[in-house]
């Protein structure tokens, strides 16, 4: 338990984690904010569109979890950490729970605030969170941002340079699984596969009007709770190579 | 007490540390000196479980860093005092130390205090001289009040004023029945502070002993002789037991007798002797001509090898050539 306090403490004695916390919750909100008042029509706002920012904002708290190893690694205080606590991996999953659970807070604090400020500025829109889809478009963005954070935790905690883990992360993320598409015939079958676009299903499947509920990839092969455990099962293994590695190699 | 048993560690075909034997024992200051790139740092890694040994072992109070239950009340270390990060306060860096160990929050301020950081503990780390950051990583060593201590160069880029600080802390806590490990690649400072000696070079074990003995061996007591009868006279010393004796442009430089042995040795034989002189060289000559064989990065000075000797030829393997 008092793990979880040192984690804690390492996390928000630090101004990083608070202005990604921050950022996140500005762009997301904000996006929620032009989007709806850029439409003319209050009917034409659904509950998809508030989420608009979401991709963003996500791509601001791994790169906020990716920042809390790295920079452990680069000022030298992941010797103190082990020093202090020789067991390795306890440490690293200490500090991804710590890491997720803030990514889960901000990733709920983003969606219904997006969600609220659209509301706020299309009082006759018709918000309503009426369907599983629905809940799932708003409330599952925590569950999305908590395990990407846990990707990006591992990730930093094998690469250990901040450039490197953001880089790869970022463009991973907004690149390469969509480029992946580009490989002909098989490209769309390894899409639909691929970990984040699995996530976006968990979020969106199931909303067709307005936002992107259908996949450019087609159907998807899974529907979206065993999507998101593909997600979650993708986590897991990345962070275990990361354990895995961390526990074998010097620091 | 820290105990290394072959210690080994290879980087790809580097080897850094081989087969490095030694212990290190409470109530006294362990030296741990060697020209830099000797080793020294890598041994303390192992030792803190940081490194993975390549062979051989490390323990600690009998067991492996890994199996001490909450490290730091047990050992404290001060590797580098870099390791903090810059934009953390000094107490929110010990805060979390303090935590991870389940020591008391009031410890914190206790050794803040104790370090004399105790006025500027709200600031951040990144903001500290070298000094200051020094003394916070004397604080977060002290924090678990451990028995055994590891200081890596604790006294680089100090002022005076903070060497004798540190020197004084040292002393004291060896004086309260600690095990203190201080590496330095100065031997005159370890000839200020330690009470004994683990001299490594190019990751190699060259000598334990206590100070008083290696710097005394180190310094060597050599003796300076002209004669107009130099060869008769270096027959003479030669076959006296313990010298060891070498030529020298013109003279003889005679080790392992006192000049009044030479003088003696002169007098039986009736041998006239233009000059006799005791050489007493600087302790950082001698301590770089006993480690110069194994030296990882040295500049080429010509003629200086010939006169290489290990430290256990300092006891007389030299003797009659």
């Amino acid at each position: 338990m008092s793990l979880l306090a040192v984690e804690r403490i390492k996390l928000l004695s630090t101004r990083s984690p608070w202005w990604c916390a921050l950022v996140a919750l500005a762009l997301t909100t904000g996006f929620a904010a032009l989007v709806s008042a850029t439409l003319s029509d209050a009917s034409g706002l659904t509950v998809a569109l508030t989420q608009t920012g979401s991709n963003f904002g996500l791509m601001v708290v791994m790169v906020m979890a990716a920042l809390a190893i790295t920079t452990e690694y680069r000022f030298g205080t992941i010797r103190s950490t082990f020093q202090a606590v020789p067991n390795r991996s306890l440490v690293l999953l200490t500090k991804t729970t710590v890491v997720a659970l803030l990514a889960g807070v901000i990733g709920e604090l983003a969606a219904f605030g997006s969600w609220g400020v659209a509301k706020l500025v299309q009082p006759a829109s018709d918000l309503g969170l009426d369907s599983a889809a629905e809940w799932r478009q708003v409330a599952g963005t925590g569950l999305i941002y908590a395990l990407a954070a846990v990707v990006a935790v591992a990730v930093g905690t094998l690469v250990r340079h901040s450039a490197g883990a953001i880089t790869l992360v970022l463009i991973w993320s907004l690149l390469v699984e969509k480029m992946v598409m580009l490989i002909p015939k098989v490209g769309g079958d390894i899409y639909r596969w691929m970990p984040f676009n699995m996530a976006g299903h968990f979020q969106s499947s199931g909303l067709s009007s307005g936002g992107d509920g259908t996949n450019p990839a087609g159907d998807m092969p899974l529907g979206p709770w065993a999507s998101l455990g593909y997600f979650a099962a993708f986590a897991a293994v990345v962070m275990t190579v990361a354990l895995v590695v961390t526990h074998r190699r010097d620091v | 007490m820290i105990e290394a048993v072959g210690l080994t560690k290879r980087y790809g075909r580097t080897v850094a540390v081989n087969e490095l034997s030694f212990t290190v024992k409470p109530g006294r200051v362990t030296g741990f000196l060697g020209p830099n790139g000797a080793g020294k740092s890598t041994t303390m890694r192992m030792i803190l479980g940081l490194d993975r040994p390549t062979a051989g072992d490390v323990l600690v109070d009998g067991r492996h860093y890994r199996d001490l239950p909450r490290p730091l009340r047990h050992i404290g270390a001060l590797l580098d005092a870099k390791w903090v990060h810059p934009n953390r306060t000094a107490r929110a860096h010990l805060r979390w130390l303090a935590k991870s160990n389940n020591l008391p929050r009031q410890r914190v301020d206790e050794v803040l205090e104790l370090v004399g950081l105790g006025s500027v503990a709200h600031r951040n780390a990144g903001a500290f001289s070298l000094g200051m950051a020094q003394r916070l990583g004397i604080a977060a060593a002290l924090l678990g009040d451990p028995q055994i201590l590891l200081f890596d160069e604790p006294v680089n880029g100090l002022d005076p004023e903070g060497i004798h600080w540190i020197r004084q802390l040292m002393k004291r806590l060896a004086a309260e029945g600690r095990t203190v490990f201080v590496s330095s690649h100065l031997l005159s400072e370890m000839a200020q502070t330690a009470d004994e000696l683990v001299v490594i070079g190019r990751g190699r074990l060259i000598d334990q002993s206590s100070t008083a003995r290696f710097v005394e061996r180190a310094s060597g007591t050599a003796v300076r002789v002209r004669s107009p009868q130099l060869e008769r006279l270096r027959t003479a010393l030669a076959s006296t037991s313990g010298a060891g004796v070498r030529a020298e442009d013109g003279a003889l430089v005679v080790t392992g007798l006192t000049s009044d042995q030479v003088g003696e040795v002169a007098a039986a034989q009736g041998v006239v002797l233009h000059e006799l002189s005791p050489q007493r060289g600087s302790l950082e000559e001698a301590f770089i001509r006993m480690t110069s064989g194994a030296v990882e990065y040295h500049a080429e000075e010509s003629g200086e090898h010939l006169h290489l000797r290990g430290a256990r030829g300092a006891e007389g393997t030299e003797g009659t050539r």
